[in-house]
């Protein structure tokens, strides 16, 4: 699904990105771990277009990236909170990632019940636009935001930083439920080890640019992450 | 600990992003407000000089238009002034106590450019006063009782906290005390012009502003004291929410979806809620011109130059800033499957409607004539056909993150201007300009008109085309053009 060839992003000189060669099949549940600093949101970045590469370059469904948009109907990413629309409510703004994706309210409609549980009576009908949210809230806004569509690859920048605990618990079976499904891939990014494991199949370690691990999740997966980075 | 205080205002100051930029601005920013320090300089002097040649009493005058001078100050300094109680917050929690926090923001206050401005003026006036040969401590009595009032408006634009709707209604009263004032039915200046008056002519009097302005701080340090806290006096107000779906545009397709978006964004933001203030303003500057007030404005070319002002102040203000404002999300926009010509296409729909909705307010001017409304229809045409494609193309080079929740720079970001959008802006006032008089003279004024408002026509068959040029300026300048929205003022 994903296929990157030869990618490095510099600044200055500096190089802040180096992956030779790195394959996400179809369907796989991808995590990616590393320190601040590691390139995670440098390569999701990279993936979505949004900077451009140094050398190199990614396919995403054999679209390369940087020279054209057909990659964008079949993506759906959130990064950060320059995803969301500050002055709209929730629901105008699922409505309108609806309409841009093509999905009637109906369809939306039906994803926001499914799930209910996840937004916990906070989200909807609310009375709030969206920058009044905090900071978890709005998170909440933005992973579901993603699902609607339904993308066949699914980017997650640290989904579970600022999430309450419950909330946690519940975006890690929303994770798990779309691992299931063959047609879907999705990229989560995390400090947090734990979380990561418990919702990937595949797990990639960055340092400082570059891929210092790649392994398929197992039961020693964690022990194995937690020595490599205690030091 | 006010050292320290002054330490962080310097590093704020010479940190902010509009002084980060280059040298070369910096330097016309310098030459800039020096002029305007020069301007009002001589103002002061000028204007003593003048009013004696009118054969009018200048201090008598300037007493007599003071009411407006303060209720003009408090309107400006509602609507631009902005309190700095965001930079409090960081201090709560450090060892110091609540008084030196709160004095240090409201002395703060004291010092800001709209304090400042005004000393530029009135120094000089009463430095001439002095050399006139008025009662030197009179002079210097009326002058505190100024500076003090000045100071009054200052707290009480704190105290009222940037309410906008307060903002309308200083407007209407400022407005009807002009009106009244000019058709003679009620002058407030009858009224206050005494008091004014007396406080040059009497040693007591001064005292008023003085106790009054001692007092109003006294109240604002205790309310902001009382208030400390980040519930109460440092919350950020919250708006309640209303889901507007706007279900009737559905039917224009995914013009339709961002239209929607576009009048959220424009009811719902500060700064953008300023374009339509503006669009109104510039609607009356066009009296300077029809009415024939002022000579050097009495002749067809400036005429024209007014008819295109009067319908584009949303043209100008909105259409400046596609694609800035929707800066806070662009990394969405960009990694959503949008169609640009939607796009595109709804700004370009909401400039029309505006336009078209400008030039029916407008209507009033016909009370100039015929000519002078047909005028500005040509105007409104022109600003259709060929302005707004010229505005939507120089907002394709503004790279400038919008703030939409300040009104500050709503008069323009001085970051805003560049060498390509200053090339782009210049054929939106000098063309029609041009093609009017060229008609005027060679032909007859209506075939200008009707030249001026033929290239507005023309100009939008080229709408098209100019749209995909975007488009490939957008493509083009998208890397570059997220990393500066990156980059928060």
């Amino acid at each position: 699904m994903i296929q990157v060839t030869q990618l490095s992003k510099s600044y200055n000189g500096t190089t802040v990105l180096k992956i030779d060669n790195l394959e996400i099949k179809k369907g796989e549940s991808f995590g990616l771990v590393g320190n601040n600093g590691a390139g995670k949101t440098t390569f999701f970045s990279l993936l979505l277009d949004l900077i451009q590469p140094s050398t190199g370059y990614i396919k995403n469904n054999t679209f390369q990236v940087d020279k054209t948009e057909e990659w964008k109907p079949l993506t759906a990413a959130f990064l950060d909170e320059t995803f969301l629309i500050g002055y709209l409510t929730p629901e105008e703004y699922f409505y309108f990632i609806g309409d841009l994706r093509g999905q009637n309210k109906a369809d939306v409609d039906a994803l926001l019940v499914k799930h209910t549980e996840f937004f916990n009576g906070e989200i909807l009908n609310s009375k709030k636009y969206i920058r009044d949210f905090s900071k978890g809230n709005q998170k909440k806004v933005g992973i579901i935001a993603t699902l609607i569509g339904n993308p066949e690859v699914i980017i997650l920048d640290e989904p579970f930083a600022n999430l309450d605990p419950t909330t946690q618990f519940r975006l890690k079976k929303i994770i798990k439920d779309l691992a299931s499904d063959p047609n879907v891939t999705i990229l989560v990014s995390s400090h947090d080890l734990q979380h990561t494991v418990e919702v990937s199949d595949r797990i990639v370690a960055l340092h400082k640019g570059e891929v210092v691990k790649d392994i398929q999740t197992s039961t020693e997966t964690l022990a194995e992450l937690e020595t490599f980075f205690a030091v | 600990m006010f050292k320290k205080f002054l330490y962080l205002e310097w590093k704020a100051f010479v940190r902010s992003a509009s002084f980060g930029t280059n040298l070369a601005l910096k330097i016309i920013l310098g030459i800039v407000a020096f002029m305007y320090a020069i301007i009002f300089l001589f103002a002061g002097v000028v204007l003593f000089y003048g009013l004696k040649d009118a054969n009018l009493d200048p201090l008598l005058e300037v007493n007599k238009y003071l009411i407006y001078y303060l209720i003009f100050d408090l309107l400006f300094r509602l609507f631009l002034q902005k309190i700095p109680v965001l930079n409090i917050r960081p201090l709560l929690t450090l060892p110091i106590k609540k008084a030196t926090i709160v004095n240090f923001s409201l002395g703060k206050t004291m010092l800001s450019f709209f304090n400042l401005v005004h000393a530029f003026f009135f120094v000089p006036f009463s430095i001439v006063l002095l050399v006139e040969g008025y009662n030197p401590l009179n002079v210097i009595l009326w002058h505190v009782a100024i500076m003090s009032l000045i100071y009054v408006n200052n707290f009480l634009n704190i105290l009222l906290n940037n309410k906008d709707s307060l903002f309308v209604i200083f407007m209407v009263i400022f407005g009807a005390l002009g009106v009244l004032h000019y058709y003679d039915y009620f002058n407030i200046t009858d009224y206050t012009v005494g008091f004014f008056q007396g406080l040059i002519t009497t040693n007591y009097l001064f005292l008023i502003p003085v106790i009054l302005i001692i007092t109003l701080y006294v109240i604002t340090f205790n309310f902001f004291k009382k208030n400390l806290h980040l519930d109460t006096g440092l919350s950020s107000k919250h708006d309640i929410a209303k889901t507007e779906q706007f279900t009737w545009l559905d039917q224009f397709g995914n013009i339709g979806t961002f239209l929607k978006n576009d009048i959220r964004l424009i009811k719902r933001n500060k700064r953008s809620k300023t374009t339509i203030f503006m669009s109104v303003l510039f609607l009356f500057y066009g009296l300077l011109f029809f009415s024939g007030g002022i000579e050097s404005y009495d002749n067809p070319m400036m005429k024209m130059f007014a008819g295109v002002f009067v319908s584009g102040g949303f043209l100008f203000t909105f259409g400046q800033f596609v694609p800035s404002w929707d800066s806070a999300y662009y990394p969405l926009m960009m990694t959503q499957n949008i169609s640009y010509k939607g796009y595109l296409n709804a700004k370009w729909w909401l400039i029309v409607i505006a336009t078209g909705v400008s030039t029916l307010l407008a209507a009033p001017y016909l009370y100039f004539g015929l000519e002078t409304y047909l005028i500005i229809i040509a105007g409104a045409i022109f600003n259709i056909g060929v302005n707004s494609h010229l505005v939507l193309l120089g907002g394709a080079y503004v790279k400038t993150p919008v703030d939409l929740n300040s009104s500050k720079g709503a008069f323009g970001d001085k970051k805003a201007f560049n060498l390509k959008t200053m090339l782009i802006s210049l054929p939106k006032m000098l063309l029609p300009m041009l093609i009017y008089i060229a008609g005027y003279k060679f032909i007859s004024p209506n075939a200008g008109l009707i030249l001026v408002a033929l290239i507005g026509l023309i100009g939008f068959a080229f709408r098209n085309k100019v749209f995909s040029m975007i488009e490939k300026i957008y493509k083009a300048e998208k890397y570059s053009t997220i990393a500066s929205y990156k980059q928060k003022s």
